[in-house]
This record gives C-alpha cells, structure tokens and sequence, in this order.
C-alpha cells in the first residue's frame, strides 16, 4: 500500500484548491456563528463571512496567535457545546496557562487519517507492528500516532516513553517494526541498544520521529544506528497533533495535509504573505474542524513551502523541515540563534546530537554556555587534549552562529531528559 | 609497566565521591591517585588492584574511561633521588607528561608513577641507570 488516502493525497491542484474554497467558507461561518472570540476580531479588522468567498480572501482574517489561546483558557474557543466533545488534549504550559484542545468525534477521526497517512506515507501497513513511544496523556504524541497505526490496522504497542529496558525488549520480542518517538528518545534508545548489545534482535525498518526539532544529520545518524528509514512527521496541538505534515519516501519535505490544513507562509515583521518558496512563518488554518477551529494560526516556525511536483504523487504542498521556531529561538547578545545550529555544530564534529544550552545575564551581558557530552572516543587522558577539544568547538559555534560560546564537557547522560524530550535550552535571563 | 585508569571529571560536587565510592562497593582497592583539573573539568588517574575490573565498574556505571601504561619507578630514600630520575628522562629527552607517588612503600622505597610518550623505553632507560622498577607484583596490582 502506498497511499492511506489517494484520492484526497494525489487529488489534481485545481480540484484542492475547489475544494479548499468551499471548506473554508463553511470553517469560517462555523467560527462566526459559535464563537464570539473570533466573530469579534473579524468585527474589529471588519471582515464578514460574505467577504471570504475562497482561500484566496484568507489574507483578510486576522491572525491567531498562542497569546489568543491562553487568554480564551479553559474553553473560550469551543465552537460546539462540550456534550458534542469526546476528547481534550493539551499543550506542555511552560509559561502561564495552558492551551486546551477540545475534539469531537469527527476531529478525532480526522486527526487519525493524517496520521495513518504519515505511517503508511513511511512504509507501514497492517503487517507491522508498531511501538508509540511518544508519551501519552494530554500531550498529542502518543494517542495521535497510536490511534494512525490502529486506524492502519497495525499490530500497535501503547508503550509511551521511558522505561527503555521494557522498550528494548518488546521491540525484541514482539518484532517491532515501527518506531514512533521524538528524535531525541530514539537516540537515546539506539545508545542504550548499543550498551546493552541487543542490535541483534531488534528488526525495525522504520521510524516516525517529530515533535521536536532535529536535523538532517541527526536523521542519517538514526539511519544508520538503528537500520532503519527516518521520518519526519510535523504537527501541533493547536491544530489537532501530530500529522499536520509527512513525509513520504523521497525524504524531501513533508507534505501537508492541505485538505484539513491550509498553509501560508508570513514575513513574521510585516504579517504580509509570502509567497510559496519563500522562506518565513508558517501560518495555519483549519479546513473541517468541529470543536477548535483554527483560523491562521501563527506557529511560530520559520520555513518554506514547496509546490514542486514530488516523485511520490502526492500534490500536497510540501513544507521544509522547520529551520527554527520563534519560540526556540534565543537572542543572545543580540544574535539570533536556533538550538539546531548547535546540534549541526555537534554532529559535523563527530560528537553525539546531546547539548544543552545555558543562557544567562551576568552583568548585563549575556552568557551563553554550551554543555556537551563526552563520548568514550572522544576521551583523552590530557587536559590539554579537552581543552583544544573545547577550543575547537567554539571556533566552529562561532563560525556557525556569529557569536562566541563558552563549551563546556560533560558526562555522558547527564544532561536532563524530561519525558523522553532533552532539555535543549536553560535561559537563566530575567526580563 | 602499570595500567593507569583516566577517568573524566566534571567539576560537580559529589562526582568524585561517586566514583571512589562505586569502586569500594565493588571491592577495588586504589593505590595511587592524581587529579588534574582546570576550573570546568579534570581527569582523575588512578592505579588500582586490578583495572580490568576497574574498567568494566566504571564504564557499566556511565563514567567514561581510558586505560594507558605508565612507568612506576622507585625513588630511593636520599636527597636528590627524584632529581636524578627526572635528570636522566630530561637527558633522553623523554618528557615527562605528569607523576605522582603510589600511596605505600616497599622496604622503605617509595614509587612514582611517571607518565612518559613510551612508558617502555623508559623503564629501560632507568633500569640500564641502576634505578629499580617496580614490578606489578611489588605493588600488588595488575
Ligand atoms: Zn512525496
């Protein structure tokens, strides 16, 4: 099986675009007639439902931003009674309230076809066996991928994360053939394979890895570790979860569900819309959501769309990985800088994809440290060694990033995993 | 020759009571030990009773470690013993990376563990200049 969907995967451009019109002219009413947040921006940027007659009157509506979804915490933004709601996730507050994301059934059913697309899209069908290693509970990573691969008719292992002996062992035993997790928990279990010898008797051919950012070296690094194709699979809570975009065999970029989703990409200073092809951010609306329509949602993540044809078949638009997001990204003494030019950094000079950066304000300057993991390779009995070691790695960190970081080794394993997802970035800084 | 035990130090509290304490657990005594550190990091170097073990300890406890020779030399018990030792590597143009002393002595000998390119070549060297080396066996470590 190639396709989970073809027909709405491989429908000609101008019929999407049809079809798109009419989805979103009823997105649109649905958002007026029962939700007086949204109604009220329209009123205030004066903007009817009569003036959106397709996708190409989208540019008229206001944007919606996180900040508009905390405010409207716990249910602002429902656009059905709650008795209509089966499910409710949400995403990981760090800062202030939490957004919360309500799903009816059809959303539910919904989001599982985008991310049965994604498995197949990577290989699967109902003769695999499939291990979600993404936690589960409020965070959309586990129950999104796991209800796809059921949906599929894989063999599918509610595992979530953590406990990697239990992992190992069931990806042994049961002859896991697909792995779902976030990047990082997948090297993490490719390193604790490589300990323990246990390659042997693990046979997965393919890994669905998103929910966090990673690089085109991290991909050919778990390629290779773990005998398997990597893919990337992109989504977001506000939007349903994970299954937003896939990738497809040609590893290329991934396709974005463009009959549910419609994506624009913004210059982030002007708001104005950019072309296809041109690099900015990457903006959201939803096309048939019930319970939490969205409506040009701004993600934050700055990348590029493509509309060249791909080998696959496919006619969605495909989006880059994100080069950054806005979120992720520090100023650090006035410099922009994304988490994963770091990991590049680490990677191109033979370290391990695991750093943490610390960011903090010492008398008005910021300090920016990079931790970065000893490997046993790398080890060398002379502290003049580690020193040149460290030496070496600033001059590249400046080369990439402009600004000068202070390296600092650390033991393997000791820079701090939460749920499975590395703690990338430490901003001591108090605004 | 000896093994020597190099074993990466973050400067973080209670790392190298971590380490020293996995190894008493496990039954591996130390018979010398030398840090060498900067304001981020050291290396803690460690000559044991037996550092195969030591080895397998530390590394299946996440620590990362290297083994490497090094000569253990004995200084005998007068002025000047140790200049005469470092006078005939300096003439031999041997450099000497790092020393430090083995904590017990044998028949009022005290030994050196010298951290020299080619530990080999040294103790030949020493040895042709009347300078005993100690063997595995005086030291009780292998
Ligand atoms: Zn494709």
């Amino acid at each position: 099986m190639k396709y989970y969907q073809e027909t709405a995967e491989c429908m000609p451009r101008e019929e999407l675009k049809k079809l798109q019109d009419e989805k979103l002219v009823k997105q649109i009413k649905h958002v007026w007639e029962h939700v007086p947040y949204y109604r009220k921006k329209m009123e205030e940027a004066g903007v009817t439902p009569d003036d959106i007659k397709g996708t190409d009157d989208l540019y008229r509506l206001p944007f919606t931003s996180k900040a508009d979804l905390r405010d409207s915490y716990p249910d602002g933004l429902l656009a059905v009674p709650k008795s209509e709601c089966v499910r409710l996730h949400s995403t990981s507050g760090t800062t202030g309230k939490r957004v919360l994301v309500y799903y009816t059934r059809n959303d539910i059913d919904l989001w599982e076809d985008c991310c049965a697309r994604a498995l197949t899209a990577a290989g699967a069908d109902e003769n695999d066996v499939c291990q979600v290693a993404y936690g589960y509970g409020l965070f959309t990573g586990g129950f999104g991928l796991h209800g796809g691969s059921q949906k599929l008719g894989c063999l599918t292992i509610p595992m979530s994360s953590g406990n990697t002996d239990r992992q190992l062992q069931f990806m042994a035993d049961l002859g896991t053939t697909i792995l779902c997790c976030t990047p990082s928990y997948a090297q993490y279990l490719a390193e604790s394979m490589e300990e323990k010898g246990a390659g042997g008797d693990i046979h997965l051919k393919a890994g669905v890895f998103g929910a966090e950012a990673w690089s085109e070296e991290m991909r050919k690094d778990l390629e290779k570790r773990l005998g398997i194709k990597a893919f990337d699979i992109y989504g977001l809570t506000e939007l349903s979860g994970p299954g937003v975009a896939y990738e497809c065999e040609m590893q290329q970029g991934m396709h974005i569900n463009e009959d549910h989703f419609y994506a624009e990409t913004i210059d982030p200073n002007t708001l104005e819309p950019l072309p296809v092809g041109r690099e900015g951010e990457l903006v959201f609306t939803s096309l048939d959501k019930e319970a939490f329509p969205i409506i040009r949602y701004r993600t934050r993540d700055i990348c590029e769309l493509s509309a060249e044809p791909c080998a696959c078949g496919r006619t969605f638009l495909k989006m880059c990985r994100p080069r950054g997001r806005s979120d992720d990204m520090l100023i650090i003494r006035g410099v922009n800088v994304f988490p994963s030019q770091v990991e590049t950094v680490l990677l191109d000079a033979g370290y391990t994809s695991n750093y943490q950066i610390v960011v903090d304000r010492v008398n008005n300057t910021d300090t920016f440290e990079v931790l970065v993991e000893m490997t046993p390779e790398m080890f060398s009995d002379s502290l003049g060694r580690i020193t040149e070691m460290e030496k070496d790695l600033v001059v590249r960190l400046k080369d990439m990033l402009g600004i000068q970081a202070k390296v600092r080794m650390v033991t393997p394993k000791s820079i701090v995993r939460s749920e499975g997802k590395a703690v990338r970035v430490i901003d001591k800084r108090k605004y | 020759m000896i093994n020597q035990i190099s074993v990466f130090l973050e400067n973080r509290a209670g790392q190298l009571a971590d380490i020293t304490g996995t190894l008493a657990e496990n039954g591996i005594d130390i018979r010398a030990l030398n840090i060498a550190e900067t304001s981020d990091y050291g290396v803690m170097r460690i000559i044991t009773n037996d550092s195969e073990k030591t080895m397998e300890i530390l590394n299946g406890a996440g620590f990362i470690a290297s083994e490497t020779k090094a000569a253990a030399v004995a200084v005998p018990d007068h002025p000047g013993a140790l200049a005469e030792v470092l006078k005939y590597l300096a003439e031999a143009s041997m450099d000497v990376e790092y020393m430090y002393s083995i904590f017990s002595q044998l028949e009022g000998r005290a030994f050196m563990v010298i951290k020299v390119k080619d530990a080999a070549a040294a103790e030949k060297l020493l040895s042709e200049k009347g300078i005993y080396i100690a063997k595995q066996e005086d030291l009780d470590v292998r």
